[in-house]
């Protein structure tokens, strides 16, 4: 899992975009060489105990909870778990978008490259989104705006944040398209969204969040919407564009199959809580939390017997209203004792390296080995 | 990836340009017989009021008298020689005069609606945008305007006004255009209110903004055009309601001032003639009838055609 963590300066990628991938790859590991500069942190994205609540007429809801993770340069995580689990929270948090009211950030700090951007002003917060942090989303179908041309709304981040003639922009929205797979780009800019298919607008979704060569992609659930051919498409194409552009991803999503071929390391959350995190290797050869194994375990496998039912994970997430000081993953783990119930466990070390995991069971001492 | 790409390169022929919004509404629009009956009132209407004086037999204002005395000191019948409708009792001729009188109703057509639309698209937008407490006073506000009788305001602001250089602008016509526009911007501003308030939770807002474009582009560039349908409608079935209000208001003597005469000053002068000379009221009368025919069968075809879904409901 050894990666080149390096970022491509503006400067560079012109160059890189006309050159074939292979030699895009190694021209880029030389200018990371040559010039590491261009990082102003030891780690892209320093996330933490991040706090993001919403106010209801219910309650309040800790969709987030103490969540602390890095993302380095260049490197792709993972952000894994069932529905309502916080994850696209958690990355609406880092690019400030959580609908406010009733959402709002409570606690925690956000570093993104060097920057507090918790203590951004809105202006400034502005300017950094797609030019910085791109971001992709679950719904292409619904994530471009029907009445303006594919062009337009390409060109649109790139008119905010780079200075470019017209001409200039628009050179480089035909390369992003052509980049991205879209047959014909120069023909295909006075489009509307309706003239291209899930996929194809997924492409255009992914041209729009690498418009401005941002530092990180937030990807959320990018291939949700999308069926399982394309699904793929899409995936190595934002592999491999962020690859080639030295872009970090984090990958968003509730498929383990995704997270294992993408990732260098995951995040498994739980109920606003991160409950386990490791490098890809080490979290799928041993896993340390019951979630995860659930997880995995509901995966469909090939060898199943045909018509068996799939397996699931018994029971529903806690409601985030005033949860229990005890393990939120308690009341579903077949493997729970009293300490469970009684007092929610640390994120402590387990054997691999970086591997942490929050389980009573597999602490060192546990009843699970 | 790249031989995919290719692939798909060598198959889809280039799909055929597909129309868009526009070309598709007018698609639709131009089966719609009513709708079309409509648009060929309005482009009449719109012609008479461009080139009315031009095409006019008689200047407004010039009295026929001879051929008012040749009539026993009455007005002059219909279709009689050189006066197609007649004329008054004065002797002026009343094709030229309905003709001029086009020329009013389209041009408070018009700028009521641009009064209406500068007034409501901006409080409109700013409620539902922003929401929250600048919603709630804005909303309160409409609702007071809405509440406030309309013709009694404008005739207030008519008469208070009437002897200043405002009250004499275009003959009398800018006070009214003003009046009637700011009594009626109120359902314009709600229909944008409601259009960004259901537009703004859609996730193509928040990838605008996941982009970093600012809030004033959001809803100038992305949420407006969304939103453009309706208004459009409501604007030429707001037409009508313009116009008619403006005879209205002639009719009991507000507004434009005389020589001059708009349909609704022709029926009220017609008036006293009516048993005799029912012409000077039947014609302006049909005048009126068949531009509000026009814009509201134009208006409905419009609702329909830019918005398919609609159709059968409202």
């Amino acid at each position: 899992m050894e990666r080149s963590e390096g970022d491509v300066s503006a400067a560079d990628l012109p160059s890189i975009i006309d050159l074939a991938p292979d030699e895009a790859r190694r021209a880029q590991t030389e200018s990371v060489t040559a010039s590491g500069t261009k990082r102003n942190a030891d780690k892209l994205l320093e996330v933490r105990g991040l706090k993001t609540q919403f106010f209801t007429a219910d309650g309040v809801i800790q969709a987030v909870d103490d969540v602390s993770f890095d993302v380095g340069y260049g490197e792709t995580l993972g952000l894994v778990g069932e529905s309502g689990c916080g994850k696209s929270v958690t990355a609406l948090s880092i690019a400030r978008l959580v609908p406010d009211p009733p959402g709002r950030i409570v606690a925690g700090q956000i570093m993104f490259d060097g920057i507090d951007v918790l203590k951004l002003s809105n202006e400034a917060m502005r300017k950094l989104r797609g030019k910085e942090i791109g971001f992709i989303f679950q719904d292409p179908l619904t994530s471009l705006n029907p009445t303006l041309t594919i062009g337009y709304q390409i060109t649109e981040g790139i008119r905010e944040h780079m200075r470019l003639s017209t001409r200039a922009a628009r050179d480089r929205v035909v390369e992003l398209l052509a980049k991205v797979g879209i047959p014909r780009p120069a023909d295909r800019l006075k489009d509307y969204p309706h003239q291209f298919s899930g996929g194809m607008r997924q492409r255009v979704m992914i041209a729009i969040a690498l418009s401005c060569d941002p530092k990180l992609i937030l990807a959320d659930e990018p291939t949700t919407a999308l069926d399982v051919t394309i699904q793929a498409q899409i995936l190595e194409l934002i592999q491999k564009l962020s690859d080639e552009f030295g872009t970090a991803v984090l990958m968003i999503t509730h498929d383990l199959g995704i997270a294992a071929g993408m990732c260098d390391r995951v995040n498994v959350m739980y109920a606003g809580r991160i409950v386990e995190t490791g490098t890809v290797d080490t979290m799928f050869e041993s896993p340390q939390m019951p979630y995860a194994w659930g997880l995995l375990d509901s995966l469909p496998r090939i060898d199943d017997i045909r018509g068996a039912k799939l397996r699931t994970i018994e029971g529903l997430p806690p409601l985030l209203i005033a949860p229990p000081d005890a393990c939120r993953f308690g009341p579903r783990c077949r493997y729970a004792r009293d300490i469970c119930r009684e007092d929610e466990p640390e994120l402590t070390a387990r054997a691999g390296e970086g591997h942490l995991a929050r389980c009573w069971a597999t602490e060192p001492g546990g009843w699970i080995s | 990836m790249a031989t995919s790409s290719t692939v798909l390169e060598r198959r889809v022929a280039k799909p055929k340009q597909s129309a868009g919004l526009w070309s598709d509404a007018w698609g639709r629009l131009r089966k719609n017989r009513l709708a079309i009956l409509g648009l060929v009132l309005v482009i009449l209407l719109l012609t008479a009021g461009l080139l009315g004086p031009i095409i006019a037999p008689w200047n407004y204002q010039v009295q026929d008298l001879q051929a008012v005395f040749a009539n026993g000191n009455r007005p002059v019948p219909p279709f009689s020689p050189g006066h197609l409708l007649g004329t008054d009792s004065l002797g002026r001729d009343l094709l030229s005069r309905l003709l001029d009188g086009a020329r009013i109703s389209v041009t408070v057509a018009f700028v009521v609606q641009i009064v209406i639309l500068t007034i409501g698209v901006p409080i409109g937008a700013l409620a539902g945008w922003f929401g929250g407490n600048l919603d709630n006073a804005l909303m309160r506000f409409t609702d007071v305007i809405y509440a406030f009788p309309d013709l009694l305001f404008i005739i207030l602001l008519s008469v208070a006004f009437r002897e200043t250089a405002f009250g004499q602008a275009l003959d009398g016509l800018f006070l009214v255009f003003v009046a009637i526009g700011l009594t009626s911007w109120v359902t314009v501003a709600r229909l944008v209110r409601g259009q960004l308030l259901a537009l703004k939770e859609t996730e193509f807002v928040e990838a605008a903004r996941a982009i970093g474009v600012s809030d004033r582009r959001i809803v100038t560039r992305h949420l407006l055009p969304n939103g453009l349908s309706p208004i459009i409608v409501a604007i030429t079935l707001g037409i009508p309601s313009a116009i008619l209000a403006e005879s209205t208001l002639a009719f009991i003597g507000v507004g434009v001032q005389p020589p001059r005469a708009s349909w609704g000053s022709l029926i009220a002068d017609g008036e006293k003639y009516v048993r005799g000379d029912p012409h000077l009221v039947l014609f302006p009368a049909v005048a009126i009838a068949l531009a509000l025919i026009g814009f509201t069968f134009l208006g409905d075809g419009l609702r329909d055609a830019l918005d398919p879904k609609l159709k059968g409901k409202q």
